[in-house]
């Protein structure tokens, strides 16, 4: 088991390894900062300051060793626009992005986890038809045009749900977060109704299949056999085979709902991590989108870890198996 | 005795006609299908049958701006589905938008699909290290969000119709290299490639004459739902600025125009082009998903 | 001797695409206390369905056509669920086919055993723990204590029908439906768990259902024999009576197709033809096309009919002497 995570370990930094270089050399062979950051009409001698300030006079190892030395100090550079240190500015953004993924993810599983399980348990009902219906809708819709529907019915027609920003925010272990408060909560649920959006039809069908394929098992009439309330069956019999796969997939899919929120954080104008980097492209800040997509690739490293982790804790097959 | 003579005289169906018969089987397919048709066509045609020509800004008259739908500008033209800040006529704009999200979507699927299913053969055939190195990078590309990549690609190519091409195609790629290795590695069992190798064809034609054909079916199933991914990729970078430039706006970038006076009531510059982006997202996955039931004899109807 | 289950013509149909498939058609037979009925067929004769049947537990598209069940003279087939749900495991208890699917796999086996003896009994969950423990010594398995927070995929094949055996056992049943429990192990294993039962059988005197496709199986095991034939039970009767005065064509088929040591050398005699698909089966005895007595009679259904007494038989044409 330790052998096996520390084998999981070495293969992650590889991994976080090649995306610095990756994202190093796309940024400094293809685009070119300097023609952005310095005003053409800057004469000679401003334009070398400039650049010398910014390090871009250096050869591209060196800039990539001092950038990796760097990083291992947690310094990703400061940006060309705020002029403050690019790690600082989206950690100031990364609760409001992670408030609003986490919030998603928990939809997707409150809302994803009963319609499943209602569509799998009666498959021709009207009720677990829409649902079907619905989920091919949540897979296929943009999430953009989806969230401009939310905002013109809720907050333009009824006027319900305000449509943009973070709203009231309360103090928690020395971070804002909007769930603490009413309007925070008002403010948080198109947005993260919209984020979830997919994960609500993705839940939706890996339960219903799940149900469909686990109901008419050996085991699953056994139980039912043994005189077993139907509550209990379905509840524990089959819920705990098929949270196996969700879990999972939710799990991998929050990397991808985080790196998705750049959608919704700019319709919603929700001051996540996302918008940030959407201005940050639009200018070529360069450290900034480093720092962002290095953030991002950490995460999902670290997701996947944490992920296997889970499966090997909730599947007693894999669990005790030597994994060394 | 009767239904039998009723039976034999038949003749046998071609594989197309059977094809064409389980297509039809489906009306809400076909229904998509006359849908997709028709779009495609309306985007061919988009100059002569549009009523102006939205990306000459000679024809644009900004003091008809944000018009809603039936308003009739100076001139005596009906904007049946009103106009955009810039006086844009909404239908011809919606048009030659189709047309742009087709062209992006439709193109880079095919270089998509050309470079994927390249690939995905080659390391079906190749086998070894080949394979494992075309493998291991697919499952790389396919771990990460499409979004992702694309801003990630988008973030050093900077923005632009060329860029969210390759962006589209480098998201795609992946997806038909998986696809078509697979289909081949349980073609390359039968025993026509056995037959083909013992006469000993180039490899290359081995390749491309006997496995590529027989995993077609497979790659036009993915083709069609990819293009449908491709056109929704495409509109979300354009929606976020990071696509198609202003002066040629695509159904994405119409959108976006218009959501800043969407929260002030004039729906239609955003509602438009977002249903005529959702009726092509939706028909061309419907046909897909068609296509899937009929190709795939695995699957159960 | 009281007549525990009683089974008056049940037919148990399902309704697939492509027709009615006739699963279980007219069946009759009884079990009295302390006796073990032996229930033979080819596979697909519908035995499975049979004991599915008595307990209620035939899904959708499948259905009770007609007929009772009588359980103590109680009819399970108008029974309301909940009742029917107090006498599976309880009164009622079913051992299934194949062990390596009746356990669930992602539950422990404790977890699989509690949940059976409260399901039933108002005890709490350490008096649960201690009776499944007793359960699992009983059926021999060793260092049960150990064994019970164990996982079912550490068990092999043939403890875990030890451990479906000690959950059917769990609340001391009336009535246990032995679903070819032996099948899939290995033959001294088998004859182990075939001893015990009998035991079990003759101490508590409990009526068995034995479930088989094998003749050898109940010859020692047995007091009653009940045929199966596509669906149908073409001859009943006493050990004695089935197996040394066979009167029905099949049963003389599946006789001769047993290997037995008094006969070695000589080649076994496999019934010619095939079942015959149980779907949309036409009217008349449905062994005439591999019948060797088959006439024109056979074409209409042979009634039941009582040639001795407790020897029931489904044929136009008896067959007395043995073919050689
Ligand atoms: N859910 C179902 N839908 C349709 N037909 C079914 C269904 N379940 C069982 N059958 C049919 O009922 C018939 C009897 O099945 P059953 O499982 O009782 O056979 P069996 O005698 O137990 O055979 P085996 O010895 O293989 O276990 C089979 O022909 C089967 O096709
Ligand atoms: S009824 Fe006829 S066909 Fe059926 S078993 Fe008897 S003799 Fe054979
Ligand atoms: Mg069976």
């Amino acid at each position: 088991m330790t052998a096996w995570l520390l084998r999981r370990l070495v293969q992650a930094a590889f991994v976080v390894l090649a995306m610095t270089v990756i994202l190093f050399i796309g940024l400094h062979v293809i685009g070119n900062p300097i023609d952005i950051l310095i005003s053409p009409e800057a004469d000679q001698a401003d334009r070398a300051r400039a650049i010398a300030a910014l390090g871009l006079d250096q050869p591209l190892w060196r800039q990539y060793a001092l950038f990796l030395w760097g990083m291992l100090h947690g310094d990703l550079g400061r940006s060309f626009v705020f002029h403050e240190p690019a790690l600082q500015l989206i950690g100031e953004r990364l609760p409001a992005t992670l408030e609003l993924a986490v919030s998603a993810v928990l939809l997707a599983i409150v809302i994803g986890i009963p319609l499943g399980l209602y569509a799998g348990l009666y498959p021709n009902s009207l009720l677990g038809r829409s649902a079907m219906a619905g989920s091919i809708l949540g897979f296929s819709l943009p999430t953009f045009w989806v969230g401009l529907m939310l905002i013109m019915l809720f907050a333009v027609r009824l006027g319900w749900l305000p449509s943009t920003g973070r709203g009231q925010t309360a103090l928690l272990f020395g971070i804002r977060w909007s769930f603490l408060t009413r309007d925070g909560l008002a403010h948080l649920a198109m947005p993260a109704f919209n984020l979830a959006l997919g994960n609500i039809a993705l839940v939706l069908r890996l339960v219903r299949s799940g149900v469909r394929e686990t109901l008419p098992l050996d085991y699953v009439r056994f139980a039912r056999a043994k005189g077993l309330r139907p509550a209990r069956v379905v509840g524990v019999h089959v819920m705990k085979n098929i949270m196996i796969p969700v879990v999972t997939v939710l799990g991998l899919e929050f990397g991808g709902t985080i790196a998705f929120s750049v959608v919704t954080e700019s319709i919603f104008a929700w001051p996540g991590m996302g918008k940030l980097i959407i201005d940050s492209i639009n200018v070529l800040d360069r450290p900034v989108i480093v720092a962002y997509l290095m953030i991002i690739v950490l995460m999902f490293v670290a997701i996947n870890l944490v992920v296997d982790l889970l499966y090997t804790f909730l599947d007693p097959r894999v669990r005790l198996e030597d994994r060394g | 005795m009767s239904g039998m003579a009723e039976i034999a005289p038949a003749a046998p169906e071609t594989p197309l006609q059977r094809f064409v018969r389980d297509f039809t089987s489906n009306r809400l397919a076909v229904g998509a299908l006359v849908v997709v048709l028709l779009i495609a066509l309306a985007a061919i045609f988009a100059p002569w049958i549009t009523p102006q020509n939205p990306y000459d800004l000679a024809q644009l008259d900004i003091m008809d701006g944000r018009l809603p739908p039936g308003a009739s500008s100076a001139a005596g033209m009906t904007y049946w589905l009103g106009t955009d800040d810039q006086g844009r006529d909404m239908l011809s704009g919606i048009i030659y938008g189709l047309r742009i999200s087709l062209i992006v979507g439709i193109g880079s699927a095919l270089i998509a699909g050309v470079v994927g299913s390249t690939l995905g053969l080659v390391a079906a055939y190749a086998g070894g290290r080949v394979e494992t190195a075309i493998m291991r990078l697919v499952d790389l590309q396919l771990s990460f969000p499409a979004i992702l990549v694309a801003l990630m690609i988008l973030a050093f190519l900077g923005k632009g119709i060329g860029n969210v091409m390759i962006a589209l195609v480098l998201v795609e790629w992946a997806r038909y290299a998986r696809t078509a290795r697979g289909a081949a590695l349980v073609e390359r069992r039968r025993e026509y490639i056995e037959a083909a190798e013992c006469l000993a064809l180039p490899r290359w034609r081995v390749l491309f004459r006997h496995l590529l054909p027989n995993c077609l079916p497979p790659l036009i199933v993915i083709g069609t739902i990819q293009i449908a991914r491709a056109i929704t990729l495409e509109a979300t970078l354009s929606f976020l600025g990071l696509g198609v430039p202003i002066t040629e706006p695509s159904l994405g970038l119409l959108i976006a125009n218009g959501y800043q006076y969407m929260l002030s009531g004039q729906y239609w510059i955003s509602f438009y082009p977002g249903l005529a982006l959702l009726l092509t997202i939706m028909a061309i996955n419907l046909v897909g998903d068609q296509l899937r039931d009929v190709l795939n004899p695995r699957q159960q109807r | 001797m009281t007549t525990v289950l009683d089974v008056r013509g049940l037919s148990t149909h399902f309704t697939t695409r492509a027709g009615i498939v006739r699963a279980v058609d007219d069946i009759s037979f009884s079990v009295a206390r302390g006796q073990v009925l032996g229930l033979v067929g080819e596979s697909g004769s519908g035995k499975s369905v049979t004991g599915f049947s008595i307990l209620g537990l035939i899904d959708p598209p499948g259905r009770i056509a007609a007929g009772r069940v009588l359980f103590h003279g109680v009819d399970l087939v108008a029974l309301e669920e909940r009742e029917l749900r107090r006498l599976r495991g309880n009164r009622i208890a079913m051992i299934f086919q194949d062990p390596m699917m009746t356990l669930n796999p992602v539950l422990r086996i404790d977890t699989q055993m509690i949940e059976t003896v409260r399901a039933h009994a108002r005890v709490s969950h350490a008096e649960a723990r201690t009776r499944a423990r007793d359960a699992l010594g009983m059926v021999g398995i060793a260092s049960p204590e150990e064994r019970l927070s164990a996982y079912p995929h550490q068990f092999s094949g043939g403890m875990r029908q030890r451990v479906a055996i000690a959950i059917a056992l769990l609340h001391r049943p009336d009535l246990i439906i032995a679903d070819e429990p032996t099948t899939a192990l290995d033959v001294t294993i088998q004859a182990q768990i075939l001893a015990e039962m009998q035991t079990l059988s003759r101490e508590h005197g409990t009526a068995m259902i034995w479930i088989t496709h094998d003749l050898s199986v109940v010859a020692g095991l047995a007091d009653a024999i009940a045929v199966m034939y596509a669906g149908r039970i073409v001859e009943t009767g006493s050990v004695g009576d089935v197996l040394d005065r066979p009167l029905h064509p099949y049963t003389h088929g599946l006789i001769g197709s047993v290997p037995s040591r008094n006969r070695r050398g000589a080649r076994l005699r496999q019934i010619p033809g095939l079942t015959p698909s149980l779907l949309n089966l036409p009217a008349g005895c449905a062994f005439r096309g591999r019948c060797a007595r088959a006439d024109a009679a056979c074409a209409s259904d042979p009634p039941a009919t009582e040639i001795a007494a407790g020897h029931v038989l489904r044929c136009f044409h008896p067959q007395l002497e043995v073919v050689a």
